[in-house]
């Protein structure tokens, strides 16, 4: 019923790219459901104008940008993350309706969803007693 | 490392290495795991602390000050799959998560302001007026 290969994570994002701040791969949930597959991905600090999410065949890049910012007046003291940019790749399988994937962010969560194709659904077989 | 004056420094040696044995046991004593990440900035009056918090509504973000402290509480509630759904990959911390922060001065907690926008809380905390540093002027100098 799993299909585990639909959705492969491409862990080497950012290759050679000449990087302006530090890339950050988002922790990222995901989960199946009869229809469809669903991405969600921490992304603390972006809204829907700095995220940016692109299918090229079946490459979908998330990125997000945040800009550093340091408050006027203060200097750094102590820091357990980074600011800079979110980056991550999957590897769709041709089992998605490309078309029709939304995405949606929330407090700085990004959810993507996924429709997947009418063959790739789950299907119910009706058992009749003779 | 551990000498003063060209001696072995027992007392300090042997502190550093309790808490070195008791970070391999916990293996929680590392700040970078826990949840939320924090940052923190100062000034002569006052600090910045800021938080990473995705997913979290900010009214159910629990801030309380106290002296010195700030205690961050609050929980991440994992989505509950229906039936015939499935997780694939889980990375996202889930849960109730408490985090208590000590801050190098007393806190006015009249004054603390708190903004929660994108995932992040942004807390800005005022120093108490008592404890700001004065200056000491030395009398009778000659």
């Amino acid at each position: 019923m799993s299909n585990e290969t639909q959705v492969l994570d491409k862990q080497t994002a950012c290759r050679g790219a000449v990087e302006r701040t530090r890339k950050t791969m988002p922790r990222t949930d995901i989960h199946e459901t009869p229809e469809s597959i669903v991405i969600t991905a921490d992304m603390p600090g972006v809204d829907e104008k700095s995220v940016d999410v692109t299918l090229e065949k079946n490459i979908l890049m998330i990125r997000g940008s945040v800009a550093p910012e340091t408050p006027e007046g203060f200097s750094p003291a102590y820091a357990e993350y980074e600011i800079g940019d979110y980056q991550r790749v999957f590897t769709l399988s041709d089992e998605i309706v490309k078309d029709g994937i939304s995405a949606v962010v929330k407090n700085g969560v990004l959810r993507l969803t996924l429709p997947k194709t009418a063959p790739a659904r789950t299907k119910k077989i009706a058992v009749t007693a003779e | 490392m551990f000498w003063s004056n060209g001696r072995w420094d027992t007392v300090r040696g042997m502190q550093q290495l309790e808490r070195e044995i008791d970070s391999i046991f916990s293996g929680a004593s590392g700040a970078v795991h826990e949840f939320p990440p924090v940052k923190l900035w100062n000034s002569e009056k006052s600090a910045i602390l800021t938080a990473e918090l995705p997913g979290v509504e900010g009214r159910d973000i629990d801030i309380s000050v106290q002296g010195e402290t700030v205690t961050l509480r609050g929980s991440r509630t994992a989505e509950k799959l229906k039936e015939g759904e499935q997780y694939h990959r889980r990375e996202r911390p889930q849960g109730q998560f408490v985090r208590t922060l000590n801050l190098p001065f007393r806190i006015d907690a009249e004054r603390v302001s708190a903004k929660f926008n994108r995932g992040v809380l942004s807390l800005s905390l005022p120093r108490a007026e008592a404890d700001t540093p004065r200056k000491v002027a030395i009398q009778g100098a000659a």
